[in-house]
């Protein structure tokens, strides 16, 4: 691994403006989808990233692949900005940046060939051309489970998981060194999700590639990730490798997700203890002063209204965003 | 005995052919009990679910069986008998609550609009049950909250209107078709916590339709496993969980990331597909998925002591074990 990580973001923010008026627009608030986010994926890493809806996990991912244009802040990818650059400039990157998506049944064009669908971004990427387009095509298939017959198909005639296998066939023909997998498997049934997750580790492995894994499932991302970021409102509240952060989470917030996923197993499920918010999570519109999740937090005191706390490392490689930490297990 | 459900079967024709999407399913409902039905997209839960209170009746739908519920078979019924037993008697709860409520009445009325339809009551009553009612789902606010359009309300507090509506005429069955599939984890507990509430302070029968076996886990008393329009399983909650019978059970429990054990290297997973339900297979319908397929399962397996399956159940528990964990084969070259 060189010095420099693959991937740094830093204070990115993304708002959007709420408009109003009826003759003319006047743009009376921002929603603050991303609000000063900063992470690092290293080669080989797998980055998970949750939260829930409306978190601004999706934003973030769209807003580092220049999807979406940045309000403000900093994305490097192998020591180069991209904030700001023009589309044109942007295409060699984007070449080694590529995305999964969550639906498999919008995100392929149902009216071109699987073989097109894998083929044509090599040839607009001068990766091949004549024959060996196919063969590149037949090569991919291959290594993501399907048969090299399947390229004279369309997308209608493939179950759910076999789309999410042409999805990533697809993003794997540029050679990308980071793939962006936005909720990969949620649309999938549970003996599907571990096809495709079992199907990304191979890949990884192979080929080196690093993910951000942006899920709303802690279990897969639990199983998936090297280290782990938690989101709320726009905002990364906590993240650490994930063993540590599954094993003693330091976040209320984080706390309160993982209380909050049901175990499958009866018993346990009665022994342990349970933390359960009330409420839902604030507009990003208008979030809370101070912490934003004081509204919700059952720990929450004074100060957290007042003062919004800042990411710190609290333990070695540990870092979290709040007053009051639970489950403090080293000294620093 | 609530609810009695004998070789139900509900077959489409479609230009494609005849899709046997239920085909001989029995279970059956005990008073005060939490039934979860639990399978994979297209295993025919959804379809079980619908037909128990008349949904799937269409000119190209078959159905055939018995559904017995209170000396009656509902099969039977017609539109205008079946107006007493919807909503009266079994009340029905969907996954997507934005398109379950109609977005152009404020909740209050849709609420008061269903009670008076069942009820001689005025309108000022209507409206204080209504009141009542979504206080007692844990909705803040109720008065004020009862003006409000459905677009008012989040996805949890959705979801928490329909269960009001659900409760209002005071049925003995709630049928939940995946009510927590769309909401958040934090959301999902809590209306998870509510359903279990209600099931023990009502007395309310529960048919819970879901995929996720957390969430059968967390609040179910009983399981029926389905798999290509068969019900493979039907066991308690610490039977299934503990001493699963049948392969696919199996391959569901071991495929789950789950975050109360070690991350293993690699899932368990389950090769292959479900069959198509046009044309499915005459023997046993998970042989082709099963590593522990054998000459036996050509024929079909019935169902006996809630277990489809023809393997030895001494063998069974052998077969099960991957190195201290339940399932159905390690994970795989993909």
């Amino acid at each position: 691994m060189s010095g420099e990580p693959l991937l740094e973001v830093t204070n990115l923010v993304k708002h959007f403006p709420v408009k109003s008026g009826v003759i003319v627009d006047r743009v009376v608030a921002h929603v603050k989808a991303v609000d000063g986010v900063s992470l690092t994926i290293n080669e080989g890493e797998t980055l998970g990233l949750v939260g829930e809806s409306g978190c601004g996990k999706s934003t973030l991912s769209r807003t580092i692949l220049q999807l979406t244009t940045p309000t403000s802040g900093s994305v490097r990818f192998l020591g180069e900005e991209l904030v700001g650059r023009s589309r044109r400039s942007l295409r060699p990157v984007r070449r080694q940046m590529q995305m999964i998506f969550q639906d498999p049944y919008a995100s392929l064009n149902p009216r071109k060939r699987i073989g097109q669908i894998i083929g044509e971004p090599m040839e607009l990427h001068g990766l091949a051309s004549g024959r060996d387009v196919n063969r590149g095509v037949q090569d991919l298939l291959d290594r993501v489970g399907l048969s090299p017959e399947h390229a004279n198909r369309y997308p209608h005639e493939f179950s759910g998981g076999q789309r999410q296998r042409i999805g990533i066939a697809r993003a794997l023909a540029l050679k990308p060194k980071l793939i962006i997998a936005d909720e990969p498997v949620s649309a999938l049934d549970v003996s599907v999700q571990a096809q495709i997750i079992n199907l990304l580790k191979d890949l990884q492995e192979e080929l080196g590639l690093s993910y951000l894994f942006v899920a709303h499932d802690l279990g897969v991302v639990r199983h998936v990730s090297d280290r782990v970021a938690v989101m709320y409102l726009g905002r990364i509240v906590e993240s650490a490798p994930a063993a540590k952060l599954y094993d003693h989470p330091l976040h209320p917030y984080s706390n309160a997700l993982l209380s909050a996923v049901p175990i499958p197993d009866p018993k346990l499920n009665i022994s342990r203890e349970r933390l359960v918010l009330d409420g839902d999570v604030p507009s990003p519109i208008d979030p809370p002063s101070g912490c934003h999740f004081h509204t919700r937090c059952p720990w929450a005191t004074e100060v957290c209204t007042t003062d919004d706390p800042r990411l710190e490392e609290l333990e070695s490689a540990h870092v979290a965003a709040c007053h009051h930490p639970r489950n403090l297990v080293e000294q620093n | 005995m609530m609810l009695s459900v004998r070789d139900l079967a509900v077959r489409f024709a479609t230009d494609g052919g005849v899709v046997r999407a239920v085909d001989g399913v029995s279970f059956d409902l005990d008073k005060g009990e939490i039934l979860a039905i639990v399978g994979e997209s297209g295993s025919g839960k959804s379809v079980t679910a619908q037909t128990l209170l008349g949904l799937t009746r269409a000119p190209n739908a078959t159905i055939t069986g018995t559904v017995e519920f209170d000396g009656q078979d509902l099969t039977q019924l017609d539109d205008e008998q079946f107006r007493e037993i919807r909503g009266k008697r079994i009340a029905m709860i969907f996954q997507d609550p934005m398109t379950s409520l109609n977005p152009v009445y404020r909740v209050g009325d849709q609420i008061v609009e269903m009670i008076r339809a069942h009820r001689k009551v005025s309108k000022k009553e209507a409206r204080d049950s209504a009141v009542d009612l979504l206080r007692s789902v844990g909705i803040p606010n109720p008065e004020r909250r009862v003006h409000n359009y459905p677009h008012e309300f989040s996805g949890g507090m959705r979801q928490r209107v329909m269960i009001a509506m659900a409760l209002a005429l005071d049925p003995d069955v709630l049928i939940a078709d995946e009510p927590t599939t769309a909401l958040d984890v934090t959301v999902q507990a809590q209306i998870l916590r509510l359903l279990d509430d209600l099931n023990r302070e009502r007395g309310l029968a529960v048919v819970l339709i879901t995929h996720d076996l957390g969430v059968v886990a967390e609040i179910a008393d009983r399981v029926a496993v389905m798999y290509a329009g068969q019900i493979v399983e039907d066991a308690t909650l610490d039977k299934l969980f503990y001493d699963p019978q049948h392969p696919y059970t199996w391959g569901l429990l071991g495929s789950l990331a789950r975050l109360d054990q070690p991350r293993p290297a690699r899932l368990a997973q389950i090769a292959g597909m479900p069959p198509s339900l046009l044309n499915p297979p005459t023997g046993c319908r998970f042989a082709a998925r099963c590593p522990h397929e054998f000459d036996k399962c050509a024929e079909p397996p019935p169902l006996v002591d809630g277990d489809r399956c023809w393997l030895d159940p001494e063998d069974k528990r052998r077969l099960r074990d991957l190195d201290g964990r339940i399932g159905l084969q390690k994970g795989v070259a993909s």
